[in-house]
């Protein structure tokens, strides 16, 4: 593996990462939406490369589908929701944007030490990927916990398995990458925008998850 | 048996899935209602044919011992489920609270649920498995929000994050794996295999194994319904349609627990990975102890019994933890004895639910007097599924507590207490719902008795006589379990 390959792989992975946090501290949903965007055109140029340096041209699929179906179609869907919704206001978030990120900080750490220390003997690349890839999913994570509003945990959730596709891209020769990728979308695409935030809409004022926790304490 | 080159492992597979194309295109419940059983019963016999031929391994699909026993237990349950969905439905249809278009996706969306669990249980690739039960999931999403309730909306959303969360951490898991086994399988198709892996497990790297199933674990032990990953299963079970509770507490945890049974497996060939069984141990106890007290709180008489699905998962992976042939076959005959009461448990709250048009526990009184059937079936039921003798729960519970105390007798004390605070909490409950005043809601009901009763009636049967050609099997797959 030459050092020009090494280099950009690394950088798109680290992008990637760069990109989860910059999510972490969106506080306004349509901006939240467009982070998005470019956090899913990241990950498509990551497993576009992936697939040229491997050699491995079902990635371009994959890499296809992160473009089209994330980082253009998914973004359009939930800005139309947003407008329709009337919520383009702000984000409460459960946790203020400091603690936030200094969260994402230690985790980025966490999954650093994890990862770099059980994957020694595995190729270079994979490895960093590997390590980059657990922070991607860990920050996902931790967005939809400190999130209440229902748009932006879904994209928390879709930031998280971004990750994923970048973690099983990296994953040499790795089969089933795409047949997986495309399962994602169909659940992406099936749950959360047709049949959830429709329903939601249809039922309540406001997609506010706490809206729902009020419903559930009425009656418990 | 091959047909046409299809042998009987594509028969589990192509029945539901032809089945649900053929219930989305249809209108009218009564026949698609005898369509769905009719499905589940083809798929039934054909599960039941895996036990006589095997067809042989493939890249993506195999049947083994293990397998076969969640196979032929889920196309059991699937097809009992079936009969009572069709009495249940007729009733929901009569009372308005189910559209003919929901009707129709509820339909579809059972036999591609049945179509999802059957391809995780014959799978014989990561890849194909995690697929499957992501399918699972989504459609029991679906019909966990099919009401349209706030709760049900609420129940969903809930559950879609919950396990979807719980699906990504375990495709994180088997990407790992996949790195684990590349320098020994190489890279491609075969790196995923399970037969493959399960041979060359040994020269993995014990490090990247361990991490992956700690990842799997938390995944898949969220579908498991372990503590603390079951948020999600009490408020699914509550306001679902009642057959998907049955489906959900009867099938759909068993699967989950397949898989991580499997990566348990998988581990253990691996002498210098960790031991799975601690990690297991410690979830099923915790899961088991803090059910057992929830069950006092419980007002929602469905919610009850999914937190005690949430304590029987516990005992099984217990059971399972502590390994060795007598436990684990003590894991496997509780397994199929909780999915048998569990589920004839949900079709007996299905038809009572629907007389006293209530779930609440308040509002349901004195059912002995008013609906004899329902009333000693549920019951029946309780006492099965608190383990008293002589239902086959009882065999179980005992097998799993005696062979704790023979190894372990300090874990065997969290075991009994957690058993008998949830038996406390069972029997205080049943007391108000079978005995005294009768509540409101005399109606006759055009309940379906045939399948709660051939359910506590099999329970019954294991636990006075087991067969020994059963009893033989299990100890067999027991000894594959390590």
């Amino acid at each position: 593996m030459s050092g020009l390959y090494f280099d950009v792989a690394h950088l798109l992975a680290g992008g990637l990462v760069l990109m989860s946090f910059t999510l972490l501290y969106q506080d306004r949903l349509s901006a939240l939406v467009n982070v998005f965007a470019l956090h899913a055109l990241v990950l498509a140029m990551a497993v576009a490369w992936q697939a040229y340096v491997q050699d491995a041209p079902h990635l371009y699929v994959t890499a296809v589908i992160a473009l089209a179906f994330k980082a253009i179609v998914i973004p359009l869907a939930l800005r139309r929701i947003i407008r329709r919704l009337g919520i383009h206001r702000e984000i409460e978030t459960a946790v203020g944007v400091g603690p936030a990120m200094l969260a994402g900080i230690g985790l980025v750490a966490l999954s650093m030490v994890v990862m770099l220390r059980v994957t020694e003997e595995a190729d270079r690349l994979a490895r960093e990927d590997l390590a980059f890839a657990l922070s991607v999913v860990l920050l996902g994570l931790l967005m939809m916990v400190t999130r209440r509003n229902a748009v932006s945990q879904v994209i928390g959730f879709m930031s998280l398995e971004n990750g994923l596709i970048l973690a099983a891209a990296g994953a040499k020769g790795m089969p089933l990458v795409v047949e997986i990728s495309v399962a994602f979308s169909v659940l992406i695409a099936f749950i959360v925008i047709g049949v959830f935030l429709f329903r939601i809409r249809e039922r309540f004022e406001t997609i506010d998850v706490e809206a729902l926790d009020r419903f559930r304490e009425a009656r418990e | 048996m091959t047909l046409f080159g299809l042998n009987a492992i594509h028969a589990v597979l192509l029945i539901p899935a032809l089945a649900a194309a053929v219930l989305a295109l249809l209108p009218g419940y009564r026949l698609s209602a005898r369509i769905n059983t009719a499905a589940a019963l083809a798929t039934f016999a054909a599960a039941v044919s895996l036990f006589f031929q095997r067809p042989p391994v493939g890249n993506y699909l195999q049947v083994d011992d293990l397998s076969v026993v969640f196979i032929v237990l889920g196309a059991f349950v699937g097809f009992t489920t079936s009969l009572f969905s069709a009495s249940y439905i007729a009733h929901e249809v009569e009372t308005g609270r189910l559209t003919p278009v929901r009707l129709r996706f509820y339909h579809a969306m059972y036999q591609v649920l049945m179509f999802g669990m059957n391809l995780a249980l014959v799978s014989n690739n990561l890849g194909v498995m995690w697929v499957a039960i992501e399918l699972a999931t989504l459609t029991t999403v679906a019909m966990v929000g099919i009401y349209r309730t706030h709760e049900a909306i609420e129940a969903a959303w809930k559950y879609f994050i919950l396990g979807s969360v719980g699906i990504a951490l375990a495709l994180f898991g088997t990407i790992l794996v996949y790195v684990a086994a590349e320098p020994v399988v190489g890279q491609g198709l075969q790196g995923m295999v399970w037969t493959v892996l399960m041979t060359k497990v040994a020269a993995f790297d014990p490090a990247l194994l361990n991490v992956a199933f700690v990842f799997l674990l938390l995944g898949y032990g969220t579908k498991v319904g372990l503590a603390p990953l079951h948020a999600w299963l009490p408020d699914a079970h509550a306001e679902g349609p009642t057959p998907i509770s049955a489906v959900l507490s009867g099938l759909l945890l068993n699967v989950a627990l397949y898989a991580v049974l499997r990566f348990k497996m998988l581990l253990a060939a691996n002498h210098a990975a960790l031991a799975p069984g601690p990690l297991l141990v410690t979830m099923g106890l915790v899961s088991l102890v803090f059910a057992g007290f929830m069950l006092y709180r419980r007002r929602d008489i469905k919610r009850m019994f999914a937190y005690s699905s949430i304590e029987h998962m516990g005992i099984i992976a217990f059971a399972f933890g502590m390994g060795g042939p007598l436990a684990n076959f003590a894991g496997l005959l509780h397994m199929t004895m909780h999915s048998l009461t569990k589920s004839g448990i949900f079709f007996t709250v299905g038809h009572i639910a629907q007389v006293k048009e209530s779930q609440r526990i308040a509002d349901i009184r004195g059912l002995t007097v008013t609906h004899p059937i329902l009333g000693w079936s549920l019951v029946a039921g309780v006492l099965a599924i608190a383990g008293l003798p002589p239902f086959g729960i009882f065999t179980s519970e005992f097998l799993v507590i005696t062979s704790t105390f023979a190894r372990q007798p300090l874990l065997a004390a969290p075991l009994v207490f957690g058993i008998l605070v949830a038996f406390g909490a069972l029997l205080l409950r049943l007391q108000g719902l079978a005995f005294g005043e009768p509540s409101p809601g005399t109606a006759g009901t055009k309940a379906s008795y045939l399948p709660m009763i051939a359910h506590f009636g099999l329970v019954l049967a294991a636990g006075i006589y087991f067969p020994p050609l059963l009893t033989g099997w299990f100890q067999h797959v027991a000894r594959l379990l390590g």
